[in-house]
């Protein structure tokens, strides 16, 4: 218990008579983000749509504009503009020495990458997906994530590794999983999963400046989705700080927490709750997975009094588990019943259709799961 | 001091039997293969570049999510199986769909695994064209790419040691194909080095087929080819025309015999050929190169007109014989497709088998309960489409651990 409250800066907040501002020093704002631009979520302006792909395309852009030390790398990246066409146009605009095809070599390219973060340069390294990530997973858990430590501070890593992760249609168990748990797992790294367009292009600019590397875990299948984008969003020093989640929805009886792919299947289960069992959901955007923001879900559970946590990855030692945890050592007093979770199924990802549909989480999975836990 | 200098050294020479007319290089070696094989060799070339042809078009109307075409490689696959005992251990990467074929996997087999119906070996649970048969000893092809060179190393250690313990049996080599673009992940040189350190019985095949994807070779590497590195490893190594299948057919042979020398060790060969298709339905391959380029290499040379030539050379085939097969095979293929669309989906308690090698306490009260929501409500569920229906569901519940 001592060393949770050592360890976990919240317990801190909650337990002080008044409670201190933002006590995260592990992950207090850096120089990079002294000017960011607050999000004014009343502005309506002039908000134009956007996808997430497009959305991701801008951040890449303009950070590559205003710093010539970013550069892309990656399989696939110039000119076949990506896989998913998420570096679309970048080599035209910014020339071979910036928009790098790699060859078929994930170690080879991650540890590229990490070497020039370690000289200096601020990389964006781009996995065609996750799964593919696995064949470089030391260069990004005990390269990048540790270096900075292991030399004393001395050896700065500001590198951005990002590509999709999670459930993609019909390609079965090894392209399609979810490792948001394997990488907020490990200190050292920030991660972060964009839902919107908003969200996309703040969090990757927000990535590209942090001095720390980054893992951004983007969804296949959200790319092609538009979102409005406000004015604010649309400028070139948008950023998203980290650790800070978003209301997506703002409700009084139930806090879903979720992230990623899971907020949009959420917002949906939440106005079914509303037109079925007249409850209101509040919908919570974590935006990132590490730093998380513990602080924002204490809150609306103090309202709701009940937490439901949805997220797609395996449900053995998931994002799921950690908040509903953290739920539990910091607002059990104000949980009105056992706070729940809904996750991918604990089986290699199926190929058949139906299966591979029930293996991740669904709208009408959530809504059940919430009228249960509310018993309406 | 002298460095050494790649560039000023000489390309390795590329091994040919016949030269692209069809016309044979060496007429005292020859062929080494009579007109019924070569016959057989051709038909299935012929036979895998129409099932691709008619299965990419099923890819494109929706009825399967995924396939790979092997155009411009059917003879280094088809050549290489044919080389090799039935009881030699494959690992294939995803574009050797011939050595499948070639070893037997019928049209019926190669449906159901794409159709992923109650007759697929795989149960459903992969993407199509991952096949597998333990009856052709050709391991399940596995997505992540080059992760199969390494496996290859170890099982041909395994062989290694099977050949000296079983002494009456024939002796067995284990063969790896992977693209020269798999060759750059790190498990390729992992591979290489501990099976020649090992001293394992294990022939790699790199197929280079100019692109991975959209990368073409010169982006892939910069030495002469992927058969430069052979020499590193310490390995006998060739490079061979993969358009020739005589030449593919002899330089495995020869291989084999090498790799079963003094005990074992590893061998390399590089198989040049052209991907003629789109790397998979998922790419486009217009947007990285020009069509005309295609167009000349199918012109030009690709390992079926190749034998085609050789065979109307010999005079044992001609244009009337070509129009029949490719009629024939055309409906065998149809058939087969139409057959495998209508089979029932694999039984239902594939849903939860397999994750282990026995379904764990959990699964099986999973299954318990699903059984009973079945039973409670007949008319909700159609339980006829799964093979079997229920009676899965009743067997595994009664299977004593």
């Amino acid at each position: 218990m001592a060393a949770s409250r050592l360890f976990r800066p919240a317990s801190r907040l909650l337990s002080a008579a008044r409670p201190a501002a933002a006590p995260r020093t592990a992950f207090r704002a850096t120089a990079a983000f002294q000017n960011v631009a607050r999000r004014n979520y009343a502005s309506a302006g002039n908000v134009k749509e956007m996808t997430v792909r497009e959305a991701l395309n801008e951040a890449m852009a303009e950070e590559m504009e205003q710093n010539e030390k970013v550069f892309v790398l990656g399989e696939e990246v110039a000119q076949y503009n990506g896989a998913y066409k998420v570096t679309k146009g970048l080599l035209d605009r910014f020339g071979d020495k910036r928009v790098i095809d790699s060859p078929i070599t994930e170690s080879g390219f991650a540890g590229l990458t990490v070497g020039a973060a370690l000289a200096g340069l601020h990389p964006i390294c781009e996995f065609m997906t996750f799964n593919f990530a696995m064949q470089a997973i030391d260069q990004i858990i005990n390269s990048a994530a540790k270096t900075h430590y292991m030399s004393g501070g001395i050896q700065p890593c500001n590198i951005t590794f990002r590509g999709p992760n999670g459930f993609a249609a019909g390609v079965a168990a090894q392209h399609s999983q979810d490792f948001s748990a394997w990488y907020g797992s490990i200190p050292g790294l920030k991660v972060v999963a964009p839902y919107s367009a908003e969200d996309a292009k703040g969090l990757m600019k927000a990535a590209i400046r942090d001095p720390n590397p980054v893992v951004v875990l983007e969804n296949e299948l959200l790319y092609g989705l538009s979102f409005p984008m406000s004015e604010a969003a649309q400028k070139d020093d948008f950023v998203i700080p980290f650790g800070k989640a978003k209301i997506e929805r703002p409700g009084k009886d139930l806090t879903i927490v979720t992230l990623s792919r899971c907020v949009g299947q959420s917002l949906v289960a939440a106005e079914q709750l509303k037109k079925k069992y007249g409850v209101e959901a509040e919908v919570i955007n974590l935006r990132s997975i590490k730093p998380l923001d513990i602080e924002a879900i204490v809150k609306s559970v103090k309202k709701t009094g009940h937490m439901l946590c949805v997220e797609s990855g395996f449900p053995s030692f998931g994002v799921g588990a950690e908040i509903m945890a953290l739920t539990c050592e910091y607002a059990f007093d104000y949980l009105e019943a056992p706070p729940a979770r809904i996750t991918g199924a604990e089986v290699p990802t199926p190929y058949a259709q139906k299966l591979e549909e029930m293996s991740f989480p669904q709208e009408d999975m959530i809504v059940d799961y919430a009228a249960k836990l509310l018993r309406v | 001091m002298e460095f050494i200098r790649p560039s000023e050294h000489n390309a390795i020479p590329t091994y040919r039997v016949m030269d692209q007319y069809g016309q044979v290089i060496n007429k005292e070696l020859d062929v080494e293969t009579s007109d019924e094989e070569a016959l057989t060799l051709y038909k299935n070339m012929v036979c895998l570049s129409i099932m691709d042809l008619l299965m990419f078009e099923a890819q494109r109307q929706g009825r399967l999510s995924f396939y790979m075409m092997s155009a411009g490689e059917e003879g280094i696959a088809i050549g290489t199986a044919s080389a090799l005992t039935p009881a030699d251990v494959i690992f294939c990467q995803y574009r050797e769909t011939g050595v499948f074929m070639q070893r037997g996997f019928t049209l019926d087999q190669f449906m159901n695994q794409l159709f992923a119906n109650s007759k697929d070996y795989g149960q459903g649970r992969n993407m199509p064209v991952h096949y597998g048969s333990s009856d052709l000893n050709i391991h399940t092809v596995s997505s992540p790419l080059a992760t199969q060179i390494p496996h290859a190393a170890g099982a041909a250690y395994a062989v290694k040691l099977q050949n000296q313990q079983q002494s009456d049996k024939e002796p067995r080599v284990v063969v790896c194909f992977f693209g020269e673009g798999a060759a750059s992940e790190g498990d390729f040189h992992a591979a290489l080095n501990i099976a020649a350190t090992r001293e394992a019985p294990a022939i790699f095949i790199c197929r280079n087929n100019g692109y991975a994807i959209s990368t073409p070779t010169r982006d892939q590497y910069r030495g002469d080819g992927i058969a430069s590195r052979g020499a590193g490893y310490g390995m006998d190594t060739l490079r061979v025309d993969g358009n020739d299948i005589f030449a593919v057919r002899r330089a495995v042979k020869e291989a084999r015999k090498i790799a079963l020398e003094d005990g074992g060790k590893p061998v390399l060969i590089e198989m040049m050929a052209y991907r003629v298709g789109h790397h998979s339905t998922s790419d486009d391959s217009f947007a990285y190169r020009q069509k005309v380029e295609v167009e000349d290499w199918k012109r030009r040379d690709n390992p079926i007109t190749r034998m085609r030539k050789w065979l109307e050379g010999r005079g044992v085939w001609d244009e009337e014989k070509e129009r029949e097969l490719r009629s024939v095979l055309r409906k065998d293929v149809l058939k087969a497709f139409e057959k495998a669309e209508k089979l029932k989906k694999p039984a239902i308690v594939n849903a939860f088998a397999g994750v282990y090698e026995e379904l764990t306490d959990e699964a099986k009260a999973h299954i318990a309960e699903l059984k009973d929501i079945l039973e409670r409500y007949p008319n909700e569920y159609d339980v006829d489409q799964y093979e079997g229906g229920l009676d899965s569901l009743t067997q595994a519940l009664e299977k004593k651990q």
